[in-house]
């Protein structure tokens, strides 16, 4: 046998040996989110930016090959935590990424804290999610994050009549306590608080009241997927002539249908952590490959929170190198900070919540088709839920 | 006082023993589900998903399946149940049996209570009335977020089952077995109260009411015993699903939940109580194949089944349920007249 | 308070127009269409696709949607619901909640989950002014359509043959059949023109329910049932008035009592049912 023989040999039984070893340098990921019902279209964005992430990054990361579970919950919270269990259990997930809804997190939270799993919440909006276990951080937003700074704005262009409409559960709850809050601290008056039921609500009559009502603002939180119905029913209403001014949380701009929501959404004045139209060249660098990989469809704030989330890990996982024990992840977690498409964002090492910019936007037309402008930012903005309570 | 009459209840007495008595491929079937939960803990929340959905089902077969009431808002229980369970944990008092116990409880009192409502009018009636009522704790449910958690969902720990066994993370077998044991302790329970002169009543009443009141039974009060007992079966369920996973949320009173219960019941086929469990074991596992292969247009799939299973199958499946419901019920025996 | 009076009307005027296909083929052929939404969603997208990719105006596109959906009604009725009329209320459940799973991912697949808007034309966006009272001008084209179509309807049931023979197999259908009626061909025609209707209404409702996106049928399901079960499945005037009480009901409680808002209509008609179990204007003697 010639040594060169004899080399390849060996070299071919080392291969067969070191194979099933590769096996352990496999990382689940599972994204669990809502792909069928109500809130469908978050799991269509979200699943895409996390794909567009493992596509221009590569599925490996400090030697390990990343693999990306996308599991449909329905909306319902024992599914969830079925699929969460199981993903852990039956393919050895060593993180969770995902949960549309504030109950389908909160499912989690529990299996998170006994398996030491990070669970990484990248659309429930609810401020208290990231206390229900040390394991959870968030790559999406705090409605209390988005609705107090535009109290402020509120009071800073001296609008002080306001009547707040928001949709009946939790996000909605925390926008009306927050804007309210900031905003009669400072001198301003709330005419009135409407809240609107969740499922399908026909905005007719309640915005019958509010032109009743006659304040300066109307503030509005919708879930993202509800802004073009009330943007036209607005409109309809004559509400958008009538002198009061439509400012609200970003949601209800949601670039997802901003593009279908026509004239009578432009001018409105919102609050958000994300625009499709941030100047910046991650942004057009991440707008541009998304567009492409997905038909043409705009990311929005959902698909980013994915798509950062993915980015969360892959540093995690470079600073730990490649070590997926838990409490190592989440130990890099905390305090990291990187450039975001939206713009720079930390994860705070107290909370493990996101910090972020907040961005004060007006819809305006941009190359023919309506975009939200940034026009002031109000930086590194901290839960305020939680700093309050410090 | 006819000279017959000791005989017949004799019979009649004999026939019922009989029924009652289990089929061999019974007691294969839950040794089955009993050993797949413990060798294959892997599969063990599936099935627990399986055993819960199957005893709601079995609930919605005691009132349609056996007293002809249909009901296209069984939910409203299944949710009475869950959010009594959870709010009895949440408040201090987790231990999961008094937790059923009671929710069982107050589930079966709000069946008796909306009894008379159910018994009213035309099956469509029956449909929007308990549709109706379960959007109403719907939206009852979303109003008082201070009891139930509103949106958010109530989120809770459960306690020791008989102080030894926990249904944690862990502990996967443990949350099947207790829904095993509970599923199997009611499913017994109601195959006794089916094959008793009570339940054979009942299916009298079901049949042809004019007839059964003829013959002197109190059709009203047996309909509403009878709903009230698939209330509170239904309560249960839903208590078992809030403890094994610890959460309760406004979506178990949706339309969505009581239009599955419907459907699997339809599936497995009603009126032999097992048509539930059967529904429930065909529909989760292909719901969890289908959505596996294809998370976003599963749906389609089951659709297209339950297309086809009506129109092209649905006899040759019927045949074989029936079939299958003789050998689960032992073939009466004829009897020379005495 | 006039205001929210003529909106009630308004938004009941769509509920009876999507909801009467549904009380003729419950009322005539005591088929249980859950699916019925899915013929709704049909016209809803027939009008948003003419308009947002061919161009063609919004009230140039309703004939469309009316035909389409109906169109689609026959073929589904040939080749499904045909099988099912004598079969029990739950098979026809079955078969038509299969529909509507199928269809629901379908309509996702193709035309993706984004509701597709409708931009009215000039002259029916704004409103008239009044003292006391606000009339959208959109609002009020529906209340001419709608009512319009229920007048139309409600002469051909009368007036016609055709309706007269309609109105026998609602009444009795083997008595119609003995008489020579062709039931069968009958069925197919009222399936149809309630699918269409179907449709129209929902290119309608697509402007005011915030655009046509495939969860349509599940998000009206409630609705329609609600309109038919009040009204009782007599038909068209029952639906007519049904809708007319619930729109009125659910608007009014809106306004007034909005820390109630959907339990309202839910409770009108659990207590109509309660009352009259049959709904408003039944059958006489089911």
């Amino acid at each position: 046998m010639t040594s060169n023989r004899r080399i390849s040999i060996l070299a071919a039984a080392a291969a067969l040996v070191a194979g099933p070893a590769f096996a352990d340098d496999v990382v689940t990921v599972g994204l669990i989110l809502p792909m069928t019902g109500q809130s469908a279209t978050t799991g269509k964005q979200e699943q895409a930016g996390a794909n567009l992430y493992i596509q221009l990054h590569g599925d490996t990361v400090a030697g390990k090959k990343i693999v990306l579970e996308v599991k449909d919950d329905t909306g319902a919270p024992d599914v969830t935590k079925r699929l969460a269990q199981d993903l852990i259990a039956n393919d050895g997930a060593k993180a969770l990424m995902g949960f549309g809804l504030t109950p389908l997190a909160l499912a989690v939270a529990p299996i998170a804290t006994e398996a030491k799993v990070p669970e990484i919440v990248t659309a429930a909006a609810t401020a208290m999610i990231t206390e229900k276990s040390p394991y959870i951080v968030r790559t999406s937003f705090t409605l209390p994050q988005a609705a107090a700074p535009m109290a402020q704005w509120c009071l800073k262009n001296a609008i002080h009549k306001v009547v707040t409409l928001v949709a009946d559960y939790g996000p909605g709850n925390d926008a009306e306590k927050w804007f309210g809050d900031v905003f009669e601290k400072g001198g301003g008056q709330i005419v009135e608080k409407i809240r609107t039921p969740l499922k399908a609500p026909d905005f007719a009559p309640f915005l019958q009241r509010v032109k009743d009502d006659a304040p300066e603002a109307l503030f509005v939180f919708l879930p993202s997927g509800q802004g073009a119905a009330f943007m036209k029913e607005f409109a309809e209403r004559g509400l958008d002539k009538s002198g009061i001014r439509l400012i609200a949380t970003g949601d209800v701009t949601d670039d997802d249908q901003l593009a279908d929501m026509g004239d009578p959404a432009l001018g409105v004045v919102t609050t958000h952590h994300y625009s499709a139209a941030h100047d910046s060249s991650e942004n057009k660098a991440f707008v541009a490959a998304f567009e492409k990989a997905n038909n043409g469809m705009r990311p929005n704030f959902m698909a980013v929170a994915a798509y950062d989330g993915m980015a969360l890990l892959y540093q995690a996982l470079d600073k730990t190198k490649g070590a997926t024990d838990g409490d190592a992840l989440i130990a890099a977690m905390r305090g990291m900070s990187w450039t975001s498409p939206r713009g720079p964002v930390s994860i705070d090492p107290d909370t493990r919540d996101i910090v972020q910019n907040i961005y004060v936007r007006k819809v305006e037309k941009v190359d023919g088709a309506l975009y939200n402008v940034e026009f002031d930012t109000i930086p590194a903005v901290k839960d305020p839920y939680k700093a309050a309570k410090n | 006082m006819s000279g017959h009459e000791p005989a017949e209840a004799a019979r009649v007495a004999r026939h019922l023993l009989r029924r009652r008595r289990w089929r061999p491929l019974e007691i294969v079937a839950w040794t089955a589900t009993l050993a797949l939960i413990l060798l294959i803990p892997s599969r063990a929340l599936l099935i627990n998903e399986i055993l819960i959905l199957g005893l709601f089902a079995l609930s919605l077969d005691l009132a349609l399946g056996y007293a002809g009431l249909v009901s296209l808002g069984h939910a409203a229980f299944l949710g009475l149940g869950a959010y009594t369970a959870g709010i009895m944990a949440s408040r201090g008092l987790a231990d999961p049996t008094l937790g059923l116990v009671v929710a069982s409880l107050v589930a079966g009192l709000a069946g008796l209570v909306t009894a008379p409502l159910v018994l009213r009018g035309t099956d469509l009636t029956r449909l929007m009335v308990t549709l109706g009522v379960s959007l109403m704790l719907g939206e009852l449910a979303n109003r008082n977020s201070w009891l139930t958690g509103g949106a958010d969902g109530l989120d809770f720990t459960i306690g020791r089952v008989l102080g030894q066994f926990p249904i944690d993370f862990a502990g996967r077998r443990a949350a099947a077995l207790y829904s095993f044991v509970v599923v199997f302790a009611l499913f017994a329970l109601a195959r006794r109260v089916t094959r008793s002169s009570f339940g054979q009543s009942v299916q009298a009443i079901r049949q042809n009411r004019l007839r059964a009141g003829a013959l002197g039974v109190p059709a009203n009060r047996r309909l509403v015993a009878t709903y009230g007992l698939a209330a509170a079966y239904a309560g249960a369920a839903g208590a078992l699903l809030a403890q094994t996973t610890q959460i309760v949320s406004l979506d178990i009173f949706d339309f969505h939940r009581s239009a599955d219960v419907l459907l699997t019941l339809i599936i497995g086929g009603p009126g032999y109580l097992y048509g539930g469990l059967i529904g429930a074991a065909i529909f989760i596992g292909l719901r969890d194949a289908l959505a596996g292969a294809t998370p976003e247009y599963w749906e389609f799939w089951i659709g297209l089944m339950l297309v086809a299973l009506v129109t092209v199958c649905r006899e040759r499946i019927e045949t074989a349920l029936k079939r299958l419901a003789r050998r689960l019920r032992p073939a009466p025996r004829r009897e020379a007249a005495p | 308070m006039l205001t929210i009076l003529f909106d009630g009307v308004a938004y009941g005027m769509l509920l009876f127009l999507l909801a009467c296909g549904l009380a003729v083929t419950l009322g005539l052929m005591n088929f249980v269409n859950l699916a019925h939404g899915v013929f709704a969603m049909g016209g809803g997208y027939v009008t948003a696709l003419l308009m947002n990719r061919a161009g063609i105006p919004f009230l140039a596109t309703l004939p469309f949607a009316f035909i389409v959906p109906a169109l689609v009604g026959i073929v589904v009725e040939r080749l499904l619901y045909r099988r099912l009329y004598g079969a029990s209320p739950l098979d026809q459940v079955l078969l038509t909640i299969g529909l509507v799973l199928m269809a629901i991912p379908a309509f996702d697949y193709f035309l993706t989950d984004q509701p597709q808007q409708i931009h009215l034309p000039a002259f029916l966006q704004g409103r008239f002014e009044l003292p006391g009272l606000t009339i959208g001008a959109y609002r009020l084209f529906l209340v001419v359509v709608c009512g319009l179509i229920a007048a139309t309807l409600q002469i051909f049931l009368v007036g016609t043959r055709f309706g007269a023979q309609l109105r026998a197999a609602v009444d009795d259908r083997r008595v119609a059949a003995g008489l020579g009626i062709d039931v069968g061909r009958l069925f197919a025609i009222a399936f149809a023109i309630g699918s269409g209707l179907a449709g129209l209404g929902g290119a309608l409702a697509a402007d005011v329910v915030g655009g046509v996106d495939p969860n349509f049928p599940i998000k009206f399901l409630v609705s329609f049932l609600i309109v038919v079960a009040v009204g009782g499945s007599r038909g068209v005037a029952g639906a007519f008035f049904g809708a007319l009480l619930l729109g009125v009901l659910d608007v009014a409680g809106k306004y007034y009592v909005p820390s109630i808002g959907a339990f309202v209509i839910y409770a009108v008609m659990v207590t109509t049912l309660l009352i009259r179990p049959q709904g408003l204007f039944a059958k006489s003697g089911t």
